[in-house]
């Protein structure tokens, strides 16, 4: 029973890992770059939702959406106020610019709402456990809507790039940038709409990881984002449900190994398995093989 | 396409081969910052100029401008995009006070300690970087950066269960994942989370020059020597190398390896310059800082990494009481010159505005005419 409850809880991790991740893969993919300050969306996402529903007083569910309203124009800034004047520019100048991002989120949040560590509300507060095998299995509600949440909005996605119109061109983008454009999409459009749904998800996964982990801080974001990349590049990055399967096995690993192995050691863990699988296939586990020509 | 590569090798080769003189100017250029800041600063300190706190940060800025210097070899001589280089420095710090407290239980000569404990402290970073190296450096791009990443991780998250304490009759004792047992506090050398303690502060401004040159010495070397131009060659172009011999693997492992060495002794000088120092001083963002300094110094400039770690760690501090706002600033600098020197209409508006303000606008060229000059009044 024990096993299956710290199963439970890494899935329910992993599923928080996999939504962030989606946000990483899917900027990765069109754009070819590692955006740092999303896990500082994410923050910022909580905060929101945290504002709306403790002072403004609205129901928990219509903060969330103000939050991930919030979070969609917040990406969308970014990308065309930072990222955008540097398409092109090769790699390190796009991260040095998104650490630069990550910076002035933090600051942001560190001026506006001190640095305090302030207490989430759980967005299913009041909601009983569930109590399976005779009281034995408790799952939480935080973790069965977090695992229902990822599995939701994976099919959706899924759905939304291979059917609709808009989720072409996104595929298109990331597959030739030039091409697309030659073939009369709007590059730009694309690109934009990518940051808006990889923020919003993020601002769903802040608000689902806050109600398991209730601690928010300037910094709240920061090593959930690292980990959740860290997800993007195991599962092979750009890949969809290569971020679904990086974000589970992350966090699952992660859980496993601060139950049975160390508390202390759990990241450390983490990362070295990361490792581990790039020596094995240097493209994480569903990444495309790129053959490099002269 | 062969043609362009060709191309591209020949001219960037030739121009790296032939440039002697260049890298005499760059050398020039570094050595003299270096010696005529320790000069400034010390005149300052002395006349009282310069006040307490920014004194204090003379050994970071020593540590962090040879960081740069080391970190530039993997991201601007070789090309490779790096986000661990504090887990080095990490290694180097802590195994580099672990050696200075062994050998100070012995002798007193401080000197000495310092120059064992950096040199170990080198080696041990230079083996955590083989280790580490080997395996990666198959990696392309941000693939390894990630790994670098994921490394710095693993060391911070190490350090933060290793313990090391040494008792009266000087032996060594060593815990993992737990404390150490039935010793004093005053005996405890590394305590996991808590970190270094106890140390004995050796470290000073003219220790930290002395690594600052060495950095630059070994690092200009390199630059310029056969091993160099072949790691230039392959950054340019990999494939290309690959196919005129290269051993890409060697010659990758070779940048990656010294430039954690270099790291490792400036973190060991770091850790010398506190008696406490926590792990977490090691972390990601530390990584991110330094490359920062490297980018924004402008990639592959040795001298130009050289002052943006100093500048970037003056400022700072000079502007302390501005602290809510500091960072804030810090930050919306970092993206506004990012795009300002990379955005392609901005800089080459930028560049306009420049030549029209510079009439030195051609300066090599007149340069070589003036040397022309001399050299015929010399005949």
């Amino acid at each position: 029973m024990n096993f299956l409850t710290n199963l439970i809880s890494g899935l329910s991790l992993g599923s928080v890992y996999a939504i962030i991740a989606l946000g990483y893969t899917m900027v990765y993919g069109i754009s070819k770059m590692l955006n740092f300050a999303h896990g500082d969306v994410i923050m910022i996402g909580g905060y929101m939702s945290f504002i709306m529903s403790m002072y403004v007083g609205m129901n928990a569910w219509i903060a969330l959406l103000v939050a991930i309203i919030v979070c969609t124009v917040l990406g969308i800034t970014i990308e065309r106020l930072a990222y955008r004047p540097l398409r092109g520019t090769g790699s390190l100048a796009v991260l040095i610019t998104a650490i630069g991002v990550s910076y002035f989120l933090q600051n942001i949040a560190l001026l506006i709402w001190g640095a305090n560590p302030k207490m989430f509300t759980s967005l299913f507060k009041g909601m009983g456990a569930l109590k399976l095998a005779g009281g034995q299995l408790t799952i939480t509600p935080e973790s069965l809507f977090t695992i229902l949440a990822n599995i939701a909005i994976m099919i959706g996605l899924t759905l939304f790039v291979s059917k609709t119109k808009a989720g072409k061109a996104m595929r298109a983008v990331s597959e030739d940038n030039g091409a697309a454009q030659l073939m009369g999409i709007n590059v730009n459009q694309s690109i934009s709409l990518t940051f808006a749904i990889g923020s919003g998800l993020a601002a769903v996964a802040g608000v689902l990881m806050l109600s398991a982990y209730p601690v928010l801080m300037p910094t709240t974001g920061a090593m959930p984002g690292i980990k959740a990349f860290t997800a993007a590049v195991f599962g092979g990055i750009g890949s969809i449900p290569g971020a679904m399967i990086g974000g589970l096995i992350l966090g699952i690993i992660e859980i496993f190994s601060r139950a049975y192995i160390s508390t202390e050691l759990s990241d450390a863990i983490v990362f070295a398995c990361l490792i581990l699988v790039l020596l094995v296939k240097p493209t994480g586990l569903l990444g495309k093989k790129i053959s490099e020509k002269v | 396409m062969a043609d362009r590569i060709l191309k591209s090798i020949s001219t960037r080769g030739l121009k790296n081969a032939v440039r002697g003189s260049q890298y005499k100017r760059e050398a020039l250029i570094s050595y003299g910052i270096l010696i005529v800041g320790y000069i400034l600063l010390q005149l300052g300190a002395a006349t009282g100029m310069i006040g307490h706190n920014l004194q204090g940060q003379f050994v970071p800025i020593c540590v962090y401008a040879s960081l740069a210097v080391s970190l530039n070899l993997v991201v601007g001589i070789s090309g490779e995009l790096s986000l661990g280089h504090a887990g080095f420095m990490a290694v180097g710090a802590f195994s580099g006070i672990l050696v200075s407290r062994i050998i100070g239980f012995h002798m007193g000569a401080e000197p000495v300690i310092l120059v064992i404990s950096m040199l170990v402290a080198a080696f041990m970073a230079a083996i955590a970087g083989f280790i580490i190296g080997i395996p990666i450096l198959g990696l392309r791009g941000d693939y390894l950066a990630i790994v670098t990443l994921a490394f710095g991780e693993i060391i911070r998250n190490l350090m933060n269960v290793i313990y090391f304490g040494l008792d009266d009759k000087g032996h060594l004792k060593f815990a993992f994942n737990h404390p150490i047992e039935g010793i004093e506090n005053s005996q405890r050398v590394i305590t996991g989370a808590i970190g270094a303690t106890g140390t004995k502060t050796m470290a000073n401004f003219t220790w930290g020059i002395l690594l600052c040159l060495f950095t630059v010495f070994i690092v200009l070397n390199m630059k310029n020597s056969k091993q160099g131009r072949a790691i230039m060659s392959i950054r340019d172009n990999r494939i290309a190398g690959e196919s005129i011999g290269l051993d890409v693997r060697k010659y990758k492992l070779m940048a990656f390896v010294v430039s954690a060495a270099l790291a490792g002794m400036a973190g060991c000088l770091f850790g010398l310059n506190y008696s406490t120092l926590a792990p977490v001083k090691f972390n990601f963002n530390t990584s991110v800082l330094i490359l920062v300094f490297v980018v924004l110094g402008g990639v592959g400039n040795i001298w130009g990494g050289i002052i943006a770690a100093a500048l970037l760690t003056i400022l700072p501090e000079a502007f302390r009481q501005f602290a809510d706002y500091r960072m804030l600033t810090y930050a919306v600098v970092l993206i506004l010159v990012m795009i300002g020197t990379y955005n392609p209409t901005i800089k080459s508006r930028i560049n306009a505005m420049w030549s029209k303000i510079n009439p030195m606008k051609n300066k090599d060229k007149k340069k070589s005419s003036k040397n022309k000059k001399t050299g015929k009044e010399a005949a």
